[in-house]
């Protein structure tokens, strides 16, 4: 019999990472994030698990990687300032392969910036910020029923491939409170294990059917070496031309080739849309308020919400391009996914970006005005 | 060779390894294997990890549990390993740049935790994989590619900063003391809690060629000559001290380990 | 009494050894020189006391020194 309750979206992501499984926590205080900390810090011990709150954000994920070599479900959350700070070791565990849930809750940047206001700056960051070629699958809550259910897909998804899952939430979504219905059970992915002996193991050599190699945990038996340095199927550092392309191909291939199966987003309105806005997190709960009381007076416009902010749902939206006139894209930032809706678009349609960036959510009643102006 | 009992431990399929002819960090490795040899460790239920240096290259040619981290991090990833699975014996290795500049911060913390890690600070006083530049333990006045006028930085007494810093053991000893750098290292690894073993060892290759000492025995002499044993060096001046390596066993006390005292939290406050 | 005095062999891997030439440096006895390959060899075994000291301080895990065995 699944539970109401009433939550602030940072507890949610919290306990939905705690229905996924994990059992570690590794984490540093900051606004507007330090409720996931704090959720972890009072719930894992109860339940056997390991919360630490490291000496800075870049031990925090430090530690979540050295917990996830063992074997256990591992997360971390920071915000901006820290989200900057992890990069290299989040290009570690992509490199390295191991599965790990990031989250971060934005906020005004760059820098300090505004720490108890909201952005959607990091988006780009979230696909680019470590240096190095690798996939990304990131989410965009935009509720605290979402922030709960895309934690539990964040860390099956990082079992499944192997890799960093971000969670790109915002300070909107992680301090409200709302209901949430929260399930009984969830389905959860456990990363694959080996299946030969230990002298037989070879450590980065994918299955071709889906190029993810098993996973061995330290104090398992098996005995291998772990790098960030490139390697070769053994894990050790490699200058061999084909090794170092067959590796680096690997681990984005691995994400791309299941595009499909990870891009997540939700239409509204589209069948007929004439006008199309595209909005993710906090700004699509005003988008599709002013989209469903403009539809009530008999405008022409749907809205698309990407669930995934990576891998984008481009495809999706170059085909509703090829209906629509023109795509307005309010973003809390200076025009980030917009960029990758042109992209998308190939020219088929007009896009318009709508930044915001003065800390404050868009009204339903500014993006009202806004889709009015591009109709 | 190795013995028959720390062959096992050793990754053979990459010897000779990369480190120059004469370089230190392969004697403190065979240090360390042996140790862990006679202690009757299970390589598979040990961990070596590092970050970024000479040093730190170690782990590829050690057969365990080996994690090969970023520069200055390793013990923010071998606390989640032990956090998770205390059971599993870690031995922490590093440079000295790589633990004392990049990396200060989480020695002092993993210091503070009492966490049961045994780090072994592989000081040759300079960044060696990276052509020689100073590092937080060059001498003053010594000479490195970026202080070619000398160094003008005070440097760091590392057993000092980890006994400040709360570490239950601390030890020093040089690559002129093979033998006292097993026993250390071994009761460092038995000291239940953070240990700290520096070794002070040899980059004759950078530092040895800039500063007078390019061959590898100069350095061993330098340091055979230089070497005071705690107990003499008690009773010897500051002045007496200037430019000696006190060696030895520097602290010893007891602490509550960390992963222990995370356990008692769980037992405490589970359902 | 010198035939009740140990002997040892002092075996040098030569396909790890780098002739950095701190055992030569080391041996209180004088037993190992570099060969023509810049290379260690034992060339006075036989004064060899099994100290080990060159086996300790080898950074290429190169030298072992073994007790001989003596016919009685």
């Amino acid at each position: 019999m699944p539970k109401v309750d009433f939550w602030q979206g940072n507890k949610a992501i919290a306990m939905g990472g705690i229905a996924a499984g994990c059992r570690f926590f590794g984490g540093y205080p900051i606004t507007p994030s330090t409720e996931i900390a704090e959720v972890m810090a009072e719930e894992l011990p109860r339940l056997g698990g390991k919360f630490i709150q490291m000496e800075d954000e870049i031990a925090g994920i430090a530690a979540t990687i050295g917990a996830s070599l063992t074997g256990a479900k591992a997360m971390t959350a920071t915000s901006g300032p820290g989200f900057s700070l992890k990069q290299e070791h989040l290009g570690y565990a992509y490199i390295a392969e191991i599965p790990l849930v990031a989250v971060d809750i934005m906020r005004g940047g760059p820098s300090t910036g505004l720490p108890t206001k909201v952005s959607q700056a990091d988006v780009m960051q979230a696909r680019w910020g470590t240096h190095g070629d690798h996939g990304t699958i990131a989410y965009a809550p935009s509720s605290i029923q979402e922030s709960f259910e895309l934690t539990v897909k964040a860390f099956n998804m990082a079992e499944r491939f192997r890799q960093p899952v971000l969670i790109m939430s915002d300070e909107i979504i992680g301090h409200m409170r709302e209901k949430i219905v929260i399930p009984d059970s969830v389905e959860t992915v456990d990363r694959k294990r080996p299946t030969v002996a230990p002298d037989k193991f070879v450590p980065y050599l994918a299955d071709p059917s889906d190029d993810v190699p098993p996973m061995a945990a330290f104090g398992d038996g098996y005995r291998w070496h772990v790098t960030g340095l490139t390697s070769n199927d053994w894990g050790f550092p490699t200058n061999n031309t084909e090794e170092i392309d067959k590796k680096a191909q690997r681990i984005i291939r691995k994400v791309d080739r299941f595009r499909n199966d990870i891009v997540e987003y939700q239409e509204e309105g589209t069948e007929d849309a004439e006008v199309l806005v595209v909005s993710y997190g906090c700004v699509s709960r005003s988008a599709l308020r002013a989209v469903r009381e403009l539809r009530a007076k008999g405008m022409k416009v749907g809205h698309l919400r990407p669930i995934t902010l990576w891998p984008f749902p481009d495809v999706e939206i170059e085909a509703l391009a090829s209906k629509v006139k023109r795509i307005l894209v309010p973003e809390l930032n200076a025009g980030q996914m917009v960029l990758e809706v042109e992209r998308a678009v190939h020219g088929k349609a007009e896009v318009i970006s709508k930044p915001l960036i003065n800390g404050e959510l868009f009204k339903p009643a500014q993006l009202m005005a806004a889709i009015e102006e591009v109709a | 060779m190795p013995r028959e009992d720390v062959m096992p431990w050793l990754r053979t399929q990459f010897m000779p390894h990369i480190w120059c002819p004469g370089c230190g960090h392969g004697i403190i490795m065979h240090a360390i294997i042996r140790t862990l040899a006679t202690l009757g460790k299970k390589p598979e239920e040990t961990v070596l990890s590092s970050g970024i240096g000479c040093s730190s290259r170690m782990p590829g040619y050690i057969n365990a549990c080996t994690l090969h981290t970023t520069h200055g991090r390793s013990l923010g990833f071998a606390t989640g390993v032990k956090l998770a699975k205390p059971e599993l014996t870690i031995v922490n290795v590093m440079g000295d740049g790589d633990c004392s500049a990049i990396g200060g911060n989480h020695f002092i913390h993993a210091c503070r935790r009492n966490i049961d890690i045994t780090a072994v600070v592989m000081n040759n006083n300079i960044y060696g994989m990276t052509g020689g530049q100073a590092s937080p333990t060059t001498p003053q006045g010594a000479f490195a590619s970026t202080t070619p006028y000398g160094a003008i930085d005070p440097p760091f007494d590392l057993c000092n900063l980890a006994i400040g810093a709360g570490a239950t053991f601390v030890a020093r000893a040089t690559i002129a003391q093979p033998q006292l750098c097993e026993t250390l290292i071994r009761k460092g690894i038995e000291n239940k809690g953070f240990s700290v073993v520096e070794i002070v060892t040899h980059c004759h290759t950078q530092f040895g060629r800039k500063n007078k000492r390019s061959r590898p025995i100069d350095n061993f002499n330098f340091f055979k000559d230089n070497s005071v044993m705690k107990a003499k060096a008690d009773t010897m001046s500051a002045e007496e001290l200037k430019g000696k390596i006190v060696i030895g066993e520097l602290m010893h006390r007891e602490g509550e380990e960390y992963t222990h005292r995370y356990q008692q939290l769980i037992e405490r406050v589970r359902g | 009494m010198d035939s009740l005095a140990k002997k040892f062999s002092v075996l040098i891997n030569k396909k790890w050894c780098k002739g950095c030439g701190l055992c030569i440096a080391i041996c209180p006895k004088k037993v190992l020189e570099l060969d023509s390959k810049v290379k260690c060899e034992a060339v006075r075994t036989d004064d060899c006391i099994g100290c080990r000291q060159c086996e300790n301080i080898c950074p290429d895990f190169a030298v072992t020194v073994k007790e001989r065995e003596e016919d009685a």
